[in-house]
């Protein structure tokens, strides 16, 4: 049992304190906007949140890559580490969001490209984990996951591209404004500082929490040697 | 260097397998045409499809009724493969792997056109409303060739599960929603005779799917059959 690292006991303390600063700045920082008030606040970790799924799922894209090419274990795990924090942000952002839509668009959910396509993109993931549950023999398991990793991040632009061809009413806050769009609104200089500083406070949790899942999972990869050398 | 001049040769050795095995047992396409069947007539309940009803409804209860179909088929025949050794077989064939997985998948692609060309004229029968046009039937093909694509490729890795008999659906119906998508709305424009320089976007779209799928299917397809 290797003794938690002095780097990664930093880390968490420096990411504790983040992500408080971020939650004050949310708060107290950030002006309140003048229509929907302080349910626009839901938006800077909203969007951040979503930004940290789409990262883990494309890193979980590029680890299968590297594995299907140099066969090494310790992809496999960071793929598989990724994927799970993926679906918890996506999931926070999904949620998030439509606890932001029920005042603004009047409706928890609407078929919207973006709002569909993030669902979407959860259920090929639970499909992932439904794939690597099903398999015993873990190299298998490992190229199934890989291969599976692959084929699901790249239809998630697809998917977007399909859907988008329709009218949207998702607000696009960075770039280009669509008057159709219900809940737009222009940020001013304090909001773009809280939302910058929250995508950057998640991503550090993101490299935090893949170095704990994935010390886990080195330990979980311990156990079982372990179990078989019992069965021997 | 052997493996590479008989490319052809094994491609076409895998699908006349196929085809083969089918018209002997004619189990696949037996099963799948009834399931369409049962799958139209649950439909013609369930929506209550008066011609009113039908207009807007026609390509979805079509695509839905050969992707449902189109699963069983993959299954069954990823499945046989599987159980009786006959994948192992393949695999120890000196032969180029991607010739297998388009062997494969030109195989099912006909198991589904054929289940295609048999419900379209009974459903076009049962409503007394043709509603075969070529426009239809290119993107039917579009269609079927990325679905059969993605789902060789994924059926050869849920046969490989414990929990095989639910994965293929799973795995499978997240990933060709861009496909079926692009394919209803082609469809339906065709079904309700738009022209077609209109829905050129759909057909361009279906095409670069397809290449896009069977691409990415054909590359990876080795790290699921390698042992």
């Amino acid at each position: 049992m290797k003794e938690k690292p002095l780097k990664l006991k930093i880390l968490d303390w420096v990411t504790i304190l983040l992500f408080l600063l971020a939650t004050a700045m949310v708060f107290f920082y950030a002006p309140m906007e003048r229509v929907m008030g302080a349910v626009q606040k839901v938006f800077y970790f909203h969007v951040a949140a979503g930004w940290v799924g789409m990262l883990s799922f494309f890193f979980a894209a590029v680890a299968g890559i590297i594995y299907l090419v140099k066969k090494d274990e310790k992809w496999d795990l960071i793929g598989y580490s990724a994927i799970e924090i993926g679906i918890v942000f996506t999931l926070i952002n999904v949620v998030t969001g439509a606890i932001w839509a029920r005042p603004i668009w009047n409706a928890w959910w609407t078929w919207d490209p973006r709002l569909t396509t993030a669902t979407i993109m959860e259920l090929v993931y639970f499909a992932y984990l439904m794939l690597r549950q099903g398999i015993d023999d873990p190299e298998r398991r490992q190229r199934f996951g890989a291969v599976y990793a692959i084929v699901g991040f790249l239809s998630v632009p697809l998917t977007f591209f399909s859907i988008r061809i329709f009218r949207t009413i998702h607000p696009v806050v960075i770039g280009g404004n669509d008057p159709t769009a219900v809940g737009a609104f222009d940020m001013t200089p304090l909001m773009l500082q809280t939302l910058l500083f929250s995508i950057l406070v998640f991503s550090v949790l993101f490299i935090d929490l893949m170095w704990h899942r994935i010390r886990l999972g080195q330990y979980m990869n311990r156990v079982d040697e372990l179990k078989m050398r019992l069965q021997d | 260097m052997q493996a590479k001049t008989s490319f052809i040769k094994a491609l076409s050795a895998v699908i006349w397998k196929d085809l083969m095995t089918e018209l002997r047992s004619k189990e696949l396409i037996s099963g799948m045409l009834v399931f369409s069947l049962l799958v139209i007539f649950i439909f013609n309940f369930s929506l209550e499809m008066d011609a009113r009803t039908r207009n807007s409804v026609t390509a979805g209860v079509i695509w839905v009724t050969l992707i449902f179909a189109g699963t069983i088929g993959l299954n069954r025949s990823m499945a046989v493969e599987k159980d009786r050794g006959c994948l192992d077989g393949l695999l120890l064939a000196p032969v180029d792997r991607t010739a297998i997985y388009f062997g494969k998948s030109i195989a099912n692609l006909i198991f589904m056109l054929i289940v295609a060309a048999i419900i379209l004229p009974v459903y076009s029968l049962l409503y007394n409303n043709n509603v075969i046009s070529l426009g239809l039937i290119l993107v039917i093909l579009l269609g079927s060739e990325g679905y059969v694509a993605v789902g060789t490729l994924l059926s050869s890795m849920a046969v490989q599960a414990r929990t095989r008999d639910i994965l293929l659906p799973i795995l499978l119906f997240p990933v060709i929603i861009p496909i079926l998508i692009a394919a209803v709305k082609a469809s339906n424009g065709f079904l309700n005779g738009v022209p077609f320089n209109e829905l050129m976007t759909w057909i361009y779209l279906l095409i670069a799917y397809d290449v896009i799928f069977t691409s990415v299917a054909f590359m990876v397809f080795d790290a699921i059959v390698e042992e």
